[in-house]
């Protein structure tokens, strides 16, 4: 079959590679009908997550048929249509039936590496670094789901791809921090970063019953986008003193909730910032949180710091102080993908939300090299990318 | 200096016996492997490690062959186990443990297992069941009598034998055993089942005792099956939990990749 294969860092190529096998009695092979590339893929692509190999498979977006299933297997069968949360999970450990599925404790061959890192670690990851398992990704013609019948969403006929493809990842992500800022009526929200997991967490704060949210960011195709499709009030970052702006915008209080959507490769000008790169190059610091910092400064007291944006390693300079002194709820993590599917795949069906509204651009699988630098650098037109195997 | 602060970063942080701390020892080896692990200093770690692991060569593979439960008699030919394991159901429950800590190497590990006391059980006492998660054992047969013939790999492709005896079996409380005297390894062993309230499952306390390998065949077999059996142990459980939890042990062995 044809994947989309990690070299290197900034080095993707699509390559012939053997078909996936049932390796284990609950697997599933299914063929992949649509997937896309995923804000997280830029980690990779940047090299900033440890434990990749040449010739891994990438991609965790991913949905389509059933082709095969392993003798374990009873929930689903060949012919289904499924979606495929990017989190794999077991079903039965202590942490699947609490619903905290990105914790699952069975799923990682490699556990012991996630657990020298992290104390414990969680869930394998498809297509993610070999620290989160290792299992092969979903931007190919196949693959392989273990735990298919834990890990396979049956999805109605009537609803096309491109309508519950992100159930995959990014709008269980989106909704997820959103359900994290135990969003009252209203409350404001603002949202740091308005690539698709921000755009997502936006929507679905609305649907949470916020009364305002507010985007950041300093991408003007992204901004825009939160505006005029998601309904948010909006600012650039780079235009305006932004703890100002946002203490002037809530009648001196700060948001009740601050979303962090952008991640450990945040972007920023000023002095912590650049002392960030600085860092991270000469290996002093791993992560660059300049959003965080942000966001924790302009929550008001007694508020929520969301964080679904991705941090791997050691973060400095974060406002500590100010947390405690404002007594801020953190909530964070990957996104218990499992737990949100059935629900917002209900919420599609009634009309309330259309996915879709997302994509800005479709390509071949065998044009997704190309598609990755395209993402990569031209941010501003290049919000979601779907790929066709 | 990055590979200098990253090994001294992973190192504190691992402990200085770990297999991180010898993963990291040899890590100039390994960094080709890998993407740009002095990015993230406090995971790099994890990568090297992986690197030796996963390439099935370096120091890494003795330690994954580490045969915890093997031992070979003390020149003494003293059985320490015997007199160790000599405890009565009535200590089922006391939280001292049934092997005597100044001899030998003594490993206890802990996992809970999100099934009944009676499952977990049932599935530790067939131990025919045990290669299944012990990845250094070959074969367990039991005989009648509660006896048992373990087959475990050994150094340079060789197999080791022994014969083992039931020391303690109360149902779904504690299994201890040990093998039995005159055998050419001398090792013992005990499980505690404690089920816990409100269906959280059953606590799985391991302890392990084997006595060190006398003379100098036996001080070499030590080093290489002995370099980390804290480490094998706490895999092994893993994999007794997960085929209790899950039915299977995840895998990506047969996956297809790219070029390497
Ligand atoms: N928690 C999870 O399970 C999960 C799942 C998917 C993605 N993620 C993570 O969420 C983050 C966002 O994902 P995405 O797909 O939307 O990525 P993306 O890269 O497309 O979007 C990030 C946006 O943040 C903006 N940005 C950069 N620096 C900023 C700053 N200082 N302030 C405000 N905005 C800034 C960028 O311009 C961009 O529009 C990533 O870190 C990704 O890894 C997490
Ligand atoms: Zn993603
Ligand atoms: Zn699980």
């Amino acid at each position: 079959m044809r994947a989309l294969c990690w070299r290197g860092q900034k080095n993707v190529a699509v390559e012939r590679v053997p078909d996936p096998k049932i390796l284990n009695p609950r697997d599933a092979i299914v063929r992949i009908t649509t997937t896309a590339i995923c804000g997280s893929d830029l980690h990779l692509y940047d090299g900033y997550i440890p434990t990749m190999k040449a010739g891994d498979i990438l991609g965790h977006e991913f949905m389509g048929v059933v082709e095969e299933t392993g003798r374990g297997v009873t929930h689903v069968r060949k012919g289904d249509r499924v979606v495929v949360p990017f989190t794999i999970a077991c079903g039965g450990c202590f942490f699947c039936k609490r619903e905290l599925y990105s914790a699952c404790d069975n799923s990682n061959p490699n556990a012991e590496v996630a657990d020298t890192a992290y104390g414990y670690g969680g869930s394998s990851l498809f297509g993610y670094s070999h620290m989160f398992g290792g299992y092969a990704g979903g931007q190919a013609e196949f693959a392989r789901v273990p735990f298919a019948d834990v890990g396979l969403f049956k999805v109605p006929a009537h609803l096309p791809d491109e309508k519950v493809l992100f159930l995959t990842d990014i709008f269980p992500t989106g909704y997820m921090a959103a359900e994290n800022c135990n969003i009252h009526p209203g409350d404001t929200v603002a949202v740091w970063g308005c690539g698709p997991v921000g755009l997502f967490a936006i929507k679905s704060a609305f649907l949470l019953g916020a009364h305002r949210v507010i985007g950041i960011d300093y991408v003007e195709g992204r901004l825009r986008m939160a505006r005029d499709l998601c309904g948010a009030e909006v600012v650039n970052f780079e235009k305006v003193d932004l703890y100002g702006w946002l203490d002037d915008k809530t009648g001196g209080r700060g948001p009740d909730a601050c979303i962090d959507a952008v991640g450990m490769e945040a972007h920023g000008t000023n002095l912590a910032a650049v002392l960030d790169r600085v860092k991270a190059f000469a290996h002093l610091a791993t992560d660059r949180p300049q959003a965080l910092r942000q966001a924790i400064m302009a929550c008001r007291k007694g508020g929520t710091v969301s964080i679904p944006g991705v941090y791997g390693g050691l973060l400095d300079k974060l406002p500590m102080g100010a947390a405690f002194g404002k007594g801020l709820t953190f909530k964070m993590g990957q996104t218990h993908v499992h737990k949100y599917v059935p629900k917002l795949l209900a919420r599609i069906e009634k009309g309330e939300i259309d996915p879709s509204f997302l994509i800005t651009h479709r390509y071949n699988l065998s044009d997704a090299a190309e598609a990755y630098h395209r993402f990569a650098t031209q941010q501003d037109e290049y919000v979601k990318v779907v790929l066709k195997p | 200096m990055a590979a200098t602060l990253l090994s001294v970063a992973a190192k504190s942080a691992a402990g200085r016996d770990s297999a991180v701390a010898r993963a990291v020892d040899a890590l100039p080896q390994v960094r080709t492997n890998l993407s740009s692990p002095e990015r993230w200093v406090s995971l790099a770690a994890g990568g090297a490690l992986f690197g030796l692991g996963f390439d099935g060569r370096g120091p890494g593979l003795l330690s994954c062959l580490a045969g915890t439960y093997l031992l070979y008699r003390a020149a003494t030919g003293n059985c320490l186990a015997y007199q160790a394991l000599g405890f009565s159901t009535s200590d089922a429950t006391a939280p001292a443990s049934v092997i005597a800590a100044e001899h030998g190497t003594r490993v206890e590990h802990v996992v809970t297992v999100m099934k009944p006391a009676d499952q977990v059980y049932r599935f530790w006492r067939d131990f025919e069941n045990l290669p299944r998660f012990m990845t250094h054992l070959v074969d367990v047969d039991t005989t009648t009598d509660g006896r048992s013939r373990w087959v475990a790999k050994g150094p340079l492709g060789l197999q080791v034998e022994w014969e083992a005896e039931l020391l303690t079996d109360t149902p779904n409380r504690v299994i201890a055993w040990k093998s039995v005297d005159g055998s050419d390894v001398d090792t013992a062993g005990s499980v505690r089942f404690t089920d816990l309230p409100h269906g959280q499952g059953t606590e799985v306390r391991v302890e392990l005792k084997y006595d060190p390998p006398g003379g100098k065949v036996g001080s070499a077999v030590a080093r290489l099956f002995g370099e980390n059996p804290d480490r094998q142990v706490r895999e092994d459980l893993r994999r007794f939990k997960q085929i209790l939890e899950t039915g299977e042990t995840p895998t990506t062995e047969g996956q297809p990749h790219g070029r390497r």
